[in-house]
């Protein structure tokens, strides 16, 4: 089906989130959509999928204008949707998740199980998807559970399929089988809309490129050009990928984890059996796929979360760390850039100042007694603001206001201002542009090369590579293997799997 | 987005033109309840299609007639023959503003670390209890005697707060639950030790549960001589509302009970406990409420019964609510459902039955809480732009 947008307008308030936006994509081609977070590409995506009524322009399939009230008439249209965050529901089987809001019923109004089962056979089968319809979507790996959400699109007859940053949470090798079951769909002729900001995926599953930035169309590209060409044109100006760094000096040992395992939620082991040091001057990258530990595992390292009783033990400075509390973590010289600041790091609602002082109101500089230093905290601030390049009008400004580099900014300049022996970064980089990653890369080695131990964990392997100097591995939760940072792409990818190197 | 939109917007960020409305919003219609069914107006309707105009012109006067009442009960009487029945009302304001005030700030702290205590009552209750234990069981010198019965308040009050705050911390009870159960707790535990002779039944009283009068060491001492029955209270409710203040915006304490209020991970994550927290929030919040419980049980000087909590607790969700949680805010919604109260027998007067302000109060609240809907009314643009 040929899927075409003319002009789309949406605005929020007196943001324009999209701005006058074209888009053209044949039968049988995938589209990426490529741009920086916040840069209007799922607002985009969620006009197409009816979520959102656009203020100004049109839709049209097959040259036929369409009007959409919800995602129901875009579904019945047509258009399938693979978000992010998957909408399936753990405990249901696969066929179940399938033809949920969809189910097809027998004479007396039961659910007709079997032509559901079915279904899953026979598009998982045409695409060699290779999935189970009993097997409980909670059991599934991720890269599998995906391929249910783009069967779910599928069983709906979608003949446009829209994958929202679908590599996200995928391991390289899971992304390559999903490059392949794209190009499978695209043969059959399904229109492909494939958004991400990662350029290396970009260039080798898309026919076209279509780059977005600030909500307008800044150029078509092809996948053959170069990645810093494309990442000039989705960013508006130069951009250095490589991070400067000099050659180590390490030090003693900071931290040092022996057999530490953690239970999560539903009391299984996320974390099980770690052990591993980091040094003064080094940065230890925490590889792997989202949802392997790496959660838990920095939530026990600051005191979040207890690890099981008698399995360990987690000792900063030689000076073990039992079950105390998180302020005791913060003081013993920890420094937490938490994964997700909104949830973590910030308190929306303060304001830049007050944010900064969040893990500082107990002492000096910010508290004299149990007063607050209104002037002492004010002079901080702008310094910390100027130092940490966080563009605001002010100090006052609340922190939910700012951007996500700007908020990122604002964590990083509270941790980085305490002055710790140990720096634990989750995902400092995950939803920020371009320029704040350059700025925070640059902080973050310059604490290393400032003699302090830096623990960075992310699952992007282009961040992974860049800054650390060694690397571990996590899979379900234990430490595949410590390797040196110069290993192969390929090797962490088989690594990330749970393929010991 | 057109410029007067802009302007509107402007207007319904900032909460103080949102709240004159809806208090104006409140009394317009509280106005109908008033003149629909008045006697005047009734009577006017059988003429209503040949001379529409005296419907109307009755209707005026009755709403003229009983917000003059209003004024009148609650301001200043200007019928008054002699000064002190002409500013008896404005000292009576005050003094049933007080304990609106100190219980309002309670309720408003709870707010403000995302706690939603509905236990006023039973908070009060208990510091009743206490208070009245020293106010009627033990002897102590003039001014000792009330300043221990009113810290026995507070400290009751909290500790019965601060049970609420580790019963959820410790076992994750949701506090509306809990503070809900403890006023039936506390109401009937009091009347329970006010029908006892051994603790607190008046002496020689018969089978009504009622306590002495508090003696006199430790009553409120008045203001403005014995013409007036204005109290030590609204010192001590404007007292109140100064610590709020400087403990929510000025020091560091409330600066981490806002924190666990906006976001409860952020704050452990930035080394608060949480579970701590919401114990000492709660007792904070619950000693303000005390010292509403301690201007109900020592600013009498007759024997007190279990309703002398006078329903308080509940009224301090409706100040805090009008007021935004801030102490200026409390402050000026305690002072005008004070004078609500204040008023209301001069309206009574008038032929006005008090439970049109009662319905006044309750609108001008829901259309606080509610800005959507006032919104919705108005056809005003959303606030937050995202």
């Amino acid at each position: 089906m040929k899927l075409e947008l003319r002009g789309i307008t949406k605005k929020f308030g007196s943001l324009v989130a999209n701005d006058h936006i074209d888009l053209v994509v044949m039968p049988g081609e995938i589209r990426s959509l490529l741009g920086e977070n916040g840069a209007g590409k799922s607002t985009l995506m969620n006009v197409l999928y009816g979520l959102y009524q656009a203020d100004a322009g049109e839709i049209l399939l097959d040259d036929k204008v369409q009007t959409f009230k919800g995602p129901g008439d875009a579904m019945a249209a047509g258009i399938g949707m693979v978000h992010q965050h998957f909408m399936l529901i753990p405990v249901f089987t696969v066929a179940e998740n399938v033809v949920l809001g969809n189910e097809p019923v027998n004479g007396i109004g039961a659910l007709d199980l079997e032509t559901a089962r079915a279904r899953v056979k026979e598009i998982s089968d045409r695409f060699g998807f290779n999935v189970d319809p009993d097997a409980l979507v909670e059991d599934l790996p991720v890269g599998v559970q995906q391929r249910v959400e783009i069967i779910k699109a599928l069983s709906r007859d979608a003949k446009v399929l829209v994958l929202d940053e679908p590599t996200a949470v995928l391991t390289p090798q899971e992304t390559d089988e999903l490059m392949q079951i794209m190009r499978e769909l695209a043969k059959a002729g399904t229109s492909i809309v494939f958004i991400t900001h990662k350029l290396r995926e970009v260039q080798a599953v898309a026919d076209k490129i279509t780059v977005i930035r600030q909500g307008k169309v800044v150029g078509e590209a092809s996948p053959k050009e170069s990645a810093s060409k494309l990442a000039t044109l989705m960013v508006g100006r130069e951009v250095d990928l490589k991070v400067d760094k000099k050659s180590m000096k390490t030090g003693s040992v900071v931290l040092s984890v022996e057999n530490i395992s953690v239970l999560d939620e539903r009391e299984q082991r996320a974390v099980d059996g770690v052990s591993f040091e980091v040094r003064a001057g080094e940065i230890l990258a925490i590889a792997g796929v989202q949802g392997n530990g790496q959660t838990e595992l920095a939530e026990v390292l600051l005191g979040l979360r207890t690890s099981i009783k008698g399995s360990g033990s987690i000792s900063l400075d030689g000076k073990v760390l039992g079950h105390v509390s998180v302020r005791h973590h913060l003081e013993a010289g920890i420094a937490y850039i938490p994964e997700d600041r909104n949830k973590d790091g910030l308190v929306s609602e303060f304001s830049i100042a007050e944010n900064f002082m969040l893990d500082g109101s107990y002492g000096k500089p910010y508290a004299k007694g149990i007063n607050i230093n209104f002037a002492e905290r004010d002079r901080i601030s702008k310094k910390l603001i100027q130092e940490f390049d966080v563009r605001t009008q002010s100090a006052a400004t609340p922190a939910g206001k700012l951007s996500g580099g700007n908020q990122q900014k604002v964590v990083v300049a509270r941790e980085l201002s305490r002055g710790v022996k140990l720096l634990i970064a989750s995902q400092p980089t995950r939803g920020v542009d371009v320029g704040s990653i350059e700025f925070i890369h640059e902080r973050i080695v310059a604490e290393r090369d400032a003699g302090r131990a830096v623990i960075l964990i992310s699952t992007e392997l282009d961040e992974v590579l860049a800054l650390a100097d060694r690397i571990a591995v996590m899979y379900r939760g234990k430490i595949v293997g410590i390797v040196d940072a110069a290993t192969s792409r390929e090797q962490l990818g088989k690594m990330m799997a749970g393929i010991a190197a | 987005m057109s410029e007067s939109n802009k302007v509107l917007k402007e207007i319904m960020a900032g909460s103080p033109m949102r709240i004159a409305i809806s208090v104006l919003l409140g009394f317009a219609i509280g106005s109908i309840f008033m003149a629909a069914f008045s006697d005047s107006v009734v009577a006017s309707y059988a003429t209503f299609f040949s001379t529409p105009g005296d419907t109307f012109r009755a209707a005026g006067q009755t709403i003229v007639d009983g917000y003059t009442a209003l004024f009148n009960g609650s301001i200043v009487n200007l019928q008054a023959d002699n000064p002190v029945s002409m500013f008896r009302p404005i000292t009576e304001t005050l003094r049933l503003a007080a304990p609106l005030i100190m219980a309002g700030l309670g309720v408003s702290l709870g707010f403000r670390v995302g706690l939603f205590n509905v236990g006023g009552t039973g908070q009060m209750v208990m510091g009743l209890l206490g208070a009245t234990w020293v106010s009627t069981r033990m002897s102590m010198p003039y001014g000792i005697h009330m300043v221990v019965a009113l810290l026995v308040a507070v400290i009751f009050a909290a500790g019965t707060g601060a049970l609420v705050g580790f019963l959820k911390a410790k076992t994750g009870a949701h506090e509306v639950i809990v503070t809900i159960m403890l006023n039936y707790v506390a109401i009937n535990l009091f009347t329970f030790f006010l029908r006892q002779p051994n603790l607190l039944l008046e002496h020689g009283g018969g089978g009504n549960p009622k306590s002495d009068p508090p003696a006199l060491t430790a009553q409120f001492p008045h203001l403005l001589g014995d013409s007036f029955q204005l109290n030590l209270g609204i010192i001590l409710a404007i007292g109140a509302a100064f610590v709020y203040w400087w403990l929510m915006e000025r020091s560091t304490i409330g600066y981490r009970f806002r924190m666990v209020g906006h976001n409860a991970s952020a704050a452990k994550a930035a080394g608060i406990s949480v579970p701590k927290t919401y114990v000492w929030a709660m007792a904070v919040s619950a000693a303000f409420i005390g010292l509403a419980a301690a201007n109900q049980g020592l600013g009498e000087n007759s024997g007190l019964t279990a309703s002398i909590h006078a329903n308080i607790g509940f009224d301090a969700i409706t100040v805090a609510l009008l007021g935004g949680s801030r102490a200026g805010g409390v402050v000026v919604a305690g002072l005008l459902f004070g004078a609500f109260k204040a008023g209301s027998p001069a309206m009574q007067i008038m032929g006005v039955s008090p439970e049109v302000l009662g319905i006044i109060q309750a609108l001008i609240v829901l259309f606080v809480a509610a800005p959507p809907l006032i919104r919705a009314i108005f056809k005003l643009p959303k606030a937050e732009v995202k």
